[in-house]
């Protein structure tokens, strides 16, 4: 469809999570802002093939997606130790709970596979369902359903049965258990 | 469900397995939302924001009051 005001302020309301995406995918904020502004020159180029009443933010999050994948493939081969250098960052982070817990688990998310790395943010935190998440990454609906299940397995294993195993049980127990008031 | 696969075949304490579980799985379900919407939260940057203000919309909506391709200041 052509591009009309209300797509275009459609577009511009899915950017706060455009860039949420991009950022939990890539890890790094500068990366992800141009990530998500060459989807939106995409997305923009390519509107007539946009489907009145479809769904555009899972449009959106396909091409944000594609492009991620492509770039990631010529950055790993350009930049290997990414990860040397994203560790060195994490040390030198002030030793505050709450930010090291966050960048803990940012950390977890990173060594997740790519693929379940998506799914799980896709369904766990987007909020797309497991069908839009399924066509946002071009497979099965159980493929999503598997990974973001081995997602959330491997996150709690590296968050929590390690820890557990360094400071105890019981002190973990507590600080989940007192964590979250439920 | 599914079966149980040894998925965290190293849990320290198996008789808890189920209940801390559950704990683990809505504390990682809360650390992924707030990770994602502190980002949210941020709003549109301005970048964008001039980025898809600027394009120009074909005149399909007579509302606007522009004159089709007139190439507006913005502000």
């Amino acid at each position: 469809m052509p591009l009309t005001n209300a797509l275009r302020d459609d577009i511009l309301a899915s950017v706060p999570s455009l860039r949420a995406f991009a950022i939990s995918l890539s890890g790094n904020g500068d990366r992800a802002d141009d990530l998500v502004q060459e989807t939106l020159l995409r997305a923009l180029a390519n509107i007539d093939s946009f489907q009145p009443g479809s769904n555009l933010p899972a449009w959106l999050f396909t091409i944000l997606r594609n492009l991620f994948r492509s770039d990631y493939r010529k950055r790993r081969r350009e930049v290997e130790d990414a990860d040397g250098s994203y560790a060195k960052t994490l040390k030198t982070q002030p030793a505050q709970n709450a930010h090291l817990e966050f960048e803990e688990f940012r950390a977890a998310l990173e060594k997740l596979p790519q693929d379940q790395r998506e799914a799980l943010i896709l369904v766990g935190a987007s909020g797309f369902s497991y069908e839009d998440a399924a066509a946002i990454c071009g497979c099965a609906v159980g493929t999503i359903k598997s990974r973001v299940n081995r997602a959330r397995s491997k996150l709690s294993a590296l968050l929590y049965v390690d820890g557990a195993e360094d400071f105890g049980p019981d002190e973990t127990v507590r600080a989940v258990i007192g964590g979250s008031g439920g | 469900m599914k079966e149980v696969k040894s998925q965290a075949g190293k849990t320290a304490a198996p008789g808890k397995q189920g209940g801390l579980n559950a704990e683990i799985q809505s504390r990682i379900g809360h650390q992924l939302r707030a990770m994602y919407d502190d980002v949210v939260r941020q709003g549109v940057p301005d970048r964008f924001a001039e980025l898809i203000r600027k394009l120009d919309v074909p005149d399909t909506n007579p509302q606007i009051g522009h004159a089709g391709d007139k190439n507006d200041g913005g502000e």
